[in-house]
């Protein structure tokens, strides 16, 4: 078993909360590690007290498992702090075609001055004419935006 | 780590993550109850944010000393707390609520801007991951102060009104904890007297741009976090009710 494989084998676990995106290309498995029969597998929480992490942990424990591993340890991580930065390409485009406009590239900002003065565009028309309803969503991720061009509510990811 | 500087260290965790659980709980009493939906919803998601501060600076220290989180959140008696009064007073109506929120958010996010460069590792990083949750919070409720400071009579009265009770608590923040002075002199966390100068810099101009004016009696100051009022009591008393009915609790 080498650890390309399973990478590959986690990379078919769904985001428990947005199941178009996997744990891996959203960033938040950080390192495999391969010692005989032990296999180590590092994450990081995107948001602290997202109510997934519990569910994350298991499903990651539960694929190494299958794939033979007789001791599986999956440690958490603080460091350096998830960024949405680290979610891959292909799954930002695969975000916005599910309807969630994704995160803009996040800054070392200071985090007193006011946020995104760009627009978000509509993930649906495309419209930079958006307006947001609420920075705070149905999870802890995400904002809740409408459109004023094509009259649609939208989330968004929220860029840290 | 040198065990009197251990002991101060496990102390401030401690009261670090009891006035996030406090006020969580406070909060989570709007759920189902707020002006709209939308700020429903949005004060749902703060309330989770504070709890997973807690449950990192619970974890914290763990690291030190074992003790497990749950244990500490719902199996601790009102006198064994260390939150500040604060958090503890009921929820009030919004603009209590959001004056509170306000006012505790403004202190969060600065002392964690000074304690990103503290010398105890774990807690550096868990302030790098708390600090990118908490501006959000700043932000919304920051527009709250605006928006019910300048709204109506009304609202604006409301406000003041929280104002000239909350102003006097809200300074306990940035009293010392016992020992707190070691922890400072080694670099673990940051001095609190710059932090509550900022914090007073930033308020006042806040607040009186939102048509406000600060109380000019200092009220009631509260000192030591060892003593509570008495809504800790019955607050504990609800949020610990499930755990301490069924430690369990795995039939639903």
């Amino acid at each position: 078993m080498t650890t390309e494989q399973v990478w590959k084998a986690l990379a078919q676990i769904p985001d428990p909360e947005i199941p178009v995106v996997n744990v891996v290309e959203m960033g938040i498995v950080r390192g495999v590690e391969i010692e005989g029969n032990k296999a180590t597998i590092t994450m990081t929480p995107t948001f602290s007290g997202c109510p997934a992490l519990h569910l994350i942990r298991e499903q990651l424990e539960r694929t190494a498992r299958a794939l033979g591993f007789d001791s599986v340890e999956v440690r958490t991580v603080l460091s350096p702090p998830w960024s949405t930065d680290w979610i891959t390409p292909e799954a930002k485009e695969r975000l916005r075609r599910y309807g969630i406009a994704p995160p803009k590239p996040s800054s070392a900002q200071d985090f007193l001055i006011e946020l995104e003065p760009a627009p978000t565009p509509c993930p649906r028309c495309g419209s930079l004419n958006t307006s947001v309803k609420n920075t705070f969503g149905p999870t802890l991720c995400k904002a809740i935006y409408v459109c004023n061009n094509c009259q649609e509510p939208f989330e968004g990811f929220k860029t840290v | 780590m040198r065990s009197e500087v251990r002991e101060a260290l496990i102390a401030k965790l401690t009261a670090l993550a009891d006035d996030e659980v406090i006020l969580a709980h406070r909060n989570s009493e709007w759920v189902g109850h707020g002006p709209i939906l939308e700020e429903d919803i949005a004060l749902a998601n703060i309330v989770q944010d504070e709890l997973g501060h807690a449950t990192l600076w619970y974890g914290l220290r763990q690291q030190l000393d074992g003790s497990d989180p749950d244990q500490l959140a719902f199996f601790r008696d009102a006198n064994e707390y260390r939150c500040c009064e604060l958090v503890e007073l009921p929820k009030g109506d919004w603009a209590f609520t959001m004056l509170r929120q306000y006012l505790f958010d403004l202190y969060e996010a600065l002392w964690l801007e000074a304690a990103r460069h503290s010398t105890y590792p774990p807690l550096a990083e868990a302030v790098q991951k708390i600090i990118r949750e908490e501006r959000f919070h700043l932000q919304h409720t920051q527009a709250w102060i605006e928006r019910l400071g300048q709204g109506t009579e009304e609202s604006n009265r409301r406000l003041q009104q929280a104002l000239e009770m909350q102003w006097s608590y809200a300074q306990q923040l940035f009293v010392p904890i016992p020992g707190e002075e070691l922890l400072i002199a080694e670099g673990l966390v940051p001095d609190l007297a710059p932090v509550k100068e900022r914090w007073l810099e930033h308020s006042t101009r806040h607040l009186q741009a939102a048509g406000l004016k600060l109380p000019i009696n200092p009220g009631y100051q509260p000192t030591s976090r060892a003593y509570h009022t008495e809504h800790l009591w019955s607050l504990l008393a609800e949020m610990q009710s499930t755990a301490r009915w069924d430690a369990e609790a795995k039939v639903w």
